[in-house]
């Protein structure tokens, strides 16, 4: 990783926001660590078609001879398995990359879709102002007066199975925590004096909300969207454990983990565990990559 | 303050409209719960009779209607599954549920508080700094997967403590608990803890960040200044003082702690109505999953009545009549 592009570094000596950001998050080697580990996590998941030992969906490459292997062990035509297989014999490594990619997806986009939806709901509230903001801020309010999974089993009681339901499901969690800090730091921006040296421009109203005030509202947007991709894959995966999840054919992590568990009982930890890792230290590191960027972001502590 | 309250139920009343409405229409617009309830090879008269008991046959509006009036007399309708009134069948795991989440918020405080006091006493230590690593773990470990590592621990592996299920249980004015014999609280032990684990890592992150502000003040050192020892400041001028935020979120977070159980108990087999929903929702028994979501708001509605009613006793600065209930 290079620290400062050197393009912008060597020409002058001042600091652009970005620039001081990257120096500032770069002081945290716990939190660096965070970033090496997540970015090979999501590379390990994109490319898992051209790492994985196996397909895991391709059913004519499992051979139920190799079922229940042990870490480590080989089957007759000498392939390693390194982490042991489950009970068809597919190879836990294997799904576990394909399962990251189901869990990756689900997280990223709902986040990402509930960003948008927050983003734009929380503008309208701040800059509309009145009844208006009255009430989708109470909306939000009630909303979030209930907890995530609580509204998540709700939603895919109705919807069903399916990766796009849990999507859509964590997004319909999700844009409330968005749309309320946007409209908060909108409210404050809002105030501040390039506002208003925007409007004596009579610069039109949309030129002034998209250009000026969001790119100055996204900081602690940006801290929030990250801790919640975490929170998004979590719940997934619980969602899946509990069996109102992703459906079968698509294993993601928490699939994973619940299918291992009638195993761990008797002593076949491997096909839980194994996933179970993968999902903390995913969550872990973006956590920790979080952190870091909260404490870099906040205006409260910014010397 | 009677404003407050007259105000606050009046809002409360329209959210379990809106609610019933919504899980109403949601829930039965789901599958076809004929297709689980009787047997593949009943014929048509049979499987229309069915039909008709069990008012299914009526158009939504007539049996949302139906439904709301009962509903209004507290009946909820009765389980597909069980054959007995749905808000019963709820309201009879809820003494599991409710026990098994208090005792997870006792274990949260106990661990939470010292912890979190330590941390932030001293945060540049080494203590500090492991504790604080430890919050964000907790916070990171999936609830459902820390279960299945504590019965694999536990359990399997040291056999110290059961796996699964209530133990034994002695009723107390006519409701079965667990906690009032040995047996029984060696089965809530790993429950509890799977439950507390991520409240522990709130109230050590509250209590740290409370304990650091506090301990600057001018009163914890004009007591230090007094001579008065560590402990007792410690004990009673900085506790007192970390102690509003962390009862009025852990008031809060007392209903998350109740949803969450639906994960635990799914671990661990704990016959709670967490557990109930689950099975519920997989057998397509509408009015049991009806019920346990009305009741469950209902719940949520009135713990954050008590708490904001509790955080101004707590805490004078806060004005009720003023604030947006």
């Amino acid at each position: 990783m290079t620290a400062v592009n050197p393009a912008t570094a060597a020409p002058s000596r001042v600091q652009t926001p970005l620039k001081r950001f990257v120096v500032e998050f770069l002081d945290s080697r716990v939190a660096v660590l965070g970033l090496v580990v997540l970015v090979l996590i999501v590379s390990s998941a994109l490319f898992a078609p051209w790492i994985a030992p196996q397909d895991p969906y391709d059913l004519s490459k499992l051979d139920i001879m190799n079922g229940m292997l042990s870490p480590g062990s080989a089957d007759m035509d000498g392939n390693l398995f390194w982490l042991g297989s489950d009970e068809q014999g597919r190879d836990l490594l294997s799904a576990i990359l394909y399962g990251l990619r189901t869990s990756l997806l689900v997280g990223f986009s709902s986040t990402t879709v509930a960003l948008a939806i927050g983003l734009m709901v929380g503008m309208i509230a701040a800059y509309a102002g009145g009844s208006l903001d009255a009430a989708i801020m109470r909306l939000v309010d009630i909303q979030l007066s209930f907890p995530a999974i609580l509204i998540a089993l709700i939603l895919l009681a109705v919807l069903g199975k399916g990766v796009d339901k849990v999507i859509i499901a964590l997004t319909a969690i999700q844009w409330a925590y968005y749309a309320r800090t946007v409209r908060s730091a909108a409210l404050v921006e809002r105030r501040k004096e390039y506002v208003e040296a925007a409007q004596c421009l009579a610069l039109p109203r949309q030129r002034i909300v998209l250009r000026h005030l969001l790119p100055n509202c996204l900081p602690p947007l940006i801290v929030v969207a990250t801790v919640q991709v975490a929170h998004a894959i979590t719940l997934e995966a619980t969602l899946s454990f509990l069996g109102v999840g992703v459906p079968v054919t698509e294993p993601s992590l928490g699939m994973l983990i619940a299918s291992g568990f009638d195993y761990m009982l008797s002593g076949e930890f491997w096909v839980s565990l194994f996933p179970g890792l993968a999902l903390l230290v995913t969550i872990v590191s973006i956590n920790l990559v979080g952190d870091q960027m909260r404490d870099v972001l906040n205006p409260r502590l910014q010397h | 303050m009677l404003v407050f309250l007259i105000r606050r139920i009046a809002q409360s009343a329209i959210v379990v409209a809106i609610m019933s409405v919504l899980v109403f229409t949601g829930i039965f617009a789901i599958g076809n719960p004929i297709d689980v309830l009787i047997s593949p090879e009943a014929d048509e008269a049979e499987r229309a009779a069915a039909i008709a008991r069990l008012g299914l046959d009526l158009p939504m509006h007539e049996q949302f209607l139906a439904f709301a009036k009962n509903a209004l007399s507290g009946d909820l309708g009765t389980s597909f599954v069980h054959g007995v009134p749905a808000v019963q069948l709820v309201l009879e795991r809820f003494p599991a549920t409710l026990e098994l989440a208090l005792l997870a918020m006792i274990i949260a405080v106990a661990i939470g508080i010292p912890l979190g006091i330590w941390a932030g006493l001293r945060p540049d230590s080494k203590a500090g700094k492991i504790i604080m690593a430890g919050s964000i773990l907790g916070f990171s470990l999936p609830t459902f997967w820390v279960g299945m590592l504590l019965i694999m621990a536990f359990a399997v592996s040291l056999g110290w403590l059961p796996a699964s299920g209530r133990g034994e249980t002695v009723e107390v004015f006519g409701i079965p608990f667990s906690f009032v014999t040995a047996d029984g609280l060696k089965h809530m032990i790993l429950p509890a803890l799977n439950l507390a684990l991520f409240k522990v890592s709130l109230v050590i992150r509250l209590a740290r960040a409370g304990t650091r502000e506090v301990a600057l003040q001018d009163y914890v050192r004009f007591a230090r200044a007094k001579g008065l020892a560590p402990r007792r400041i410690v004990g009673v001028h900085i506790l007192k003082n970390i102690m509003i935020p962390v009862v009025t979120v852990l008031g809060l977070e007392f209903g998350s702690v109740i949803a969450f159980s639906v994960v635990t108990e799914t671990v661990f087999a704990w016959p709670g109505m967490g557990k109930l929903l689950i099975d519920s929702i997989l057998l397509l028994d509408r009015p049991v999953v009806v019920a346990y979501l009305l009741v469950t708001v209902l719940l949520f509605i009135v713990i954050n009545l008590v708490v904001d009613l509790l955080y101004s006793l707590l805490d004078p600065r806060i004005r009720l009549g003023g604030a947006k209930a």
